[in-house]
């Protein structure tokens, strides 16, 4: 895609804690990644590896007592004069003004369970309209009425009369259309989808990415997709970040990532595919082991009880830093340490 | 929907019939009847009844028949409205128990209100700000609130407002130049400024527990995915909360309206011959020391009747606010 431009969303070094009595939780420990306009940059990690967390963090809706500890997250917006200027969204006080007018505005997100991503004692209309109103200068009429104007986008039919239901009288594929014409109201810039078809049976699930993909089209929304499912990557992604344990341990370009892996944990992940594309909603389970809990990230590189490749008294002693491998491939691992620049 | 208010409805009927039976077999339980309670009183102020004047009382009042014909007689009875008469003081139920049950259902709902327009807001202050000092500050009020019985605080506050302020009648519902008087504006304004104490004192138990239970349903409540999705929006944190995960916590609380009166009212029984508060309580406690089945039996019919109301509103509130049930859905929130 567009990879010439200068990326939309950069977040550099992100260190996100939540420090509990029982200890601190690591929950993204370093992550590092570019999103360019057009462009769909798929996430991928198993559940537990900070990806939830790092979305949370770009909002700035982290829950107590999480807390962005290091990093930047810089937010490129166009100026009124056509320039474009770039703001750290970790300077910003979280719910100031200005961090609200982005969250929602520039950035918006859909998550994973739309049944309970809605509230129960509002109709979809209700909401929806809120939405558009705290950003558009709107009358409560012609929010209405451009609130059913995107449902109807998102493909829902009869939407003069959904807009008056509840969420609990809509099925989950509808519910996650509405969840999406609710994110797209004003127009962001980015949307990011954290885990959207997970909760879905699969001709919806593929329904909704066909969604997807046509509103990118048409709108030319950057599209985060947070997903466990390399399936799903291989599908919407144009590039891939694969996160484990709070940090990025491969980048690059979807074809790479699939065809040429270089991480130990990314071919891991790649080989829960084959099952995954015939029983789609299976766990990674192909790769041996579980994910240590993040209070106890293990000593040097943080995948190394689960690695194949682990070279003792190297991997559990010093820390991989993520590198360039060539043009494209970002790695962090010390298969590749020898490499030339 | 209609089907469902139908169904509370009978079912609100049954209830009210089933007490009514529950009642009068319990105020028969304990031994001997009206007139043995009324001889022993006789006999300790050295008066004897003779056999013959003890028979002709109980036929009087019809005790001499079999338990299911009295109570047959006395559901006829209420049925056409018509209470009985109060044995002891020798006067129709209606006239004895007469204000008595509007000054106690006014102070009842002072008191649900109060416990709400109060709990409710700490409810949300403590949840929102978990673990601050505010917070600790109304949890450790709550346990004293629960632990010391409400007659223990009444009698404090009537020692410090004696003792301490010099404040004479702080007991009691009226100014004493309108005990006498029938309903007028003015008589109500000085009930309107003798509540709030009694009001306080009743509703204090009931108070720790609503916000107790209120901060716990917040709690819950924001952590739902809702919220996240309410402030992924661009909605300020306190609208957020304010409009979502409040609202619904507050939902469950429409089901206890019913439930409240009820347990405010046993509540009010020491707490109003403490207070000197002329409310039902004392009357009723009264006439089940002395067996007196009519007013005894009105009281605890009146009371069911009104606790069955009570609950009957409150479905009807939580359908009206509640869309999963208007839409007859069972749903998780
Ligand atoms: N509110 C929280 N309090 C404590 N720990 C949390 C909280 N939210 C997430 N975490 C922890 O952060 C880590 C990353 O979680 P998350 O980002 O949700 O993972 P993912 O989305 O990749 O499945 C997990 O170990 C999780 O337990
Ligand atoms: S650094 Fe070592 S343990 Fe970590 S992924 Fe590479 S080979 Fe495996
Ligand atoms: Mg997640």
């Amino acid at each position: 895609m567009s990879q010439q431009n200068a990326p939309i969303l950069s977040v550099e070094n992100l260190h996100t804690y939540f420090r509990q009595d029982e200890g601190v939780v690591r929950a993204v420990e370093g992550a590092s990644f570019d999103l360019y306009p057009g462009q769909t940059l798929g996430i991928v990690g198993e559940s537990g590896c900070g990806k939830s967390v790092t979305a949370r963090s770009i909002l700035r809706i982290v829950e107590e007592p999480g807390k962005i500890e290091q990093g930047n997250i810089w937010l490129r917006t166009s100026g009124s004069n056509g320039s474009s200027q770039r703001v750290d969204l970790t300077t910003l006080d979280a719910d100031s003004q200005a961090m609200r007018d982005i969250r929602g505005g520039e950035i918006a997100l859909i998550f994973q369970e739309p049944m309970t991503s809605f509230s129960a004692f509002h109709t979809v209309g209700n909401q929806i309209i809120e939405a558009i109103r705290l950003h558009q200068k709107l009358s409560p009429k012609e929010a209405r009425e451009k609130a059913i104007d995107l449902l109807r986008q998102v493909g829902i039919p009869k939407p003069e009369r959904r807009i008056d239901e509840y969420a609990f009288q809509l099925s989950g594929g509808l519910r996650q259309r509405v969840m999406i014409a609710m994110a797209l109201s004003s127009d962001p810039k980015i949307l990011i989808a954290d885990e959207p078809t997970t909760a879905l049976d699969v001709t919806t699930q593929a329904q909704i990415l066909d969604l997807l993909r046509q509103l990118q089209e048409e709108k030319g929304v950057s599209i985060i997709l947070i997903t466990h499912d390399m399936g799903v990557i291989a599908e919407m992604a144009d590039a891939v970040v694969v996160m484990y344990l709070g940090q990025v341990v491969e980048e690059g370009p979807v074809d790479d990532i699939f065809h040429n892996p270089k991480h130990p944990y990314t071919r891991s992940l790649l080989k829960s595919i084959p099952s995954i594309l015939a029983k789609p909603r299976t766990k990674l389970a192909t790769i041996t082991g579980s994910i240590p809990h993040p209070y106890n990230r293990p000593a040097g590189c943080s995948f190394h009880p689960r690695c194949p490749d682990f070279m003792p008294g190297r991997c559990d002693v010093a820390e991989p830093k993520l590198q360039k491998l060539n043009e494209r491939q970002v790695v962090s691992c010390f298969l590749y340490d020898n490499l030339p620049e | 929907m209609v089907n469902y208010i139908i169904r509370r409805f009978l079912a609100g009927i049954l209830t009210i019939w089933a007490a009514s039976i529950i009642s009068f077999v319990v105020i028969q339980l304990p031994p001997g009847d009206y007139v043995t309670a009324y001889i022993a009183n006789l006999q300790s102020t050295g008066t004897v009844l003779s056999r013959e004047e003890a028979d002709a009382l109980r036929i009087q009042y019809g005790l001499d028949q079999p338990i299911y014909v009295q109570y047959v007689k006395w559901a006829g009875l209420m049925l056409r409205g018509n209470f009985g008469m109060a044995m002891e003081y020798n006067r129709p139920v209606r006239e004895v128990i007469g204000d008595r049950m509007t000054t106690t259902i006014i102070v009842s709902v002072a008191a649900i209100i109060l416990i709400w327009a109060l709990a409710l807001p700490i409810g949300i202050y403590s949840a929102v700000r978990q673990y601050s000092i505010g917070d600790y500050f109304f949890t450790f009020l709550g346990f004293i609130g629960i632990a010391v019985p409400n007659f223990m605080l009444a009698l404090i506050v009537l020692y410090a407002s004696f003792k301490y302020f010099n404040v004479q009648n702080i007991g009691g519902l009226f100014s004493p130049e309108y005990l006498q008087q029938s309903w007028s504006w003015a008589k109500a304004w000085d009930m309107a400024k003798h509540l709030p104490l009694p009001a306080f004192i009743l509703g204090l138990a009931g108070m720790a527990e609503v916000v107790r239970i209120m901060r716990a349903n917040l709690l819950d409540e924001l952590r739902k995915p809702y919220v996240v999705t309410a402030q992924a929006k661009g909605l300020s944190r306190n609208r957020v909360i304010m409009k979502y995960p409040v609202r619904a916590a507050m939902n469950p609380f429409a089901s206890t309206i019913g439930y409240l009166f009820p347990f405010v009212v046993s509540g009010s029984i020491i707490v109003s011959l403490v207070l000197s508060l002329p409310t039902v309580g004392p009357m009723l406690f009264k006439a089940l020391v002395a067996q007196d089945l009519f007013l005894a039996g009105t009281i605890l019919l009146l009371l069911s009747i009104l606790t069955v109301v009570g609950t009957f509103v409150s479905d009807l509130i939580l359908m009206w606010i509640d869309p999963r049930i208007r839409h007859g859905m069972e749903g998780q929130s």
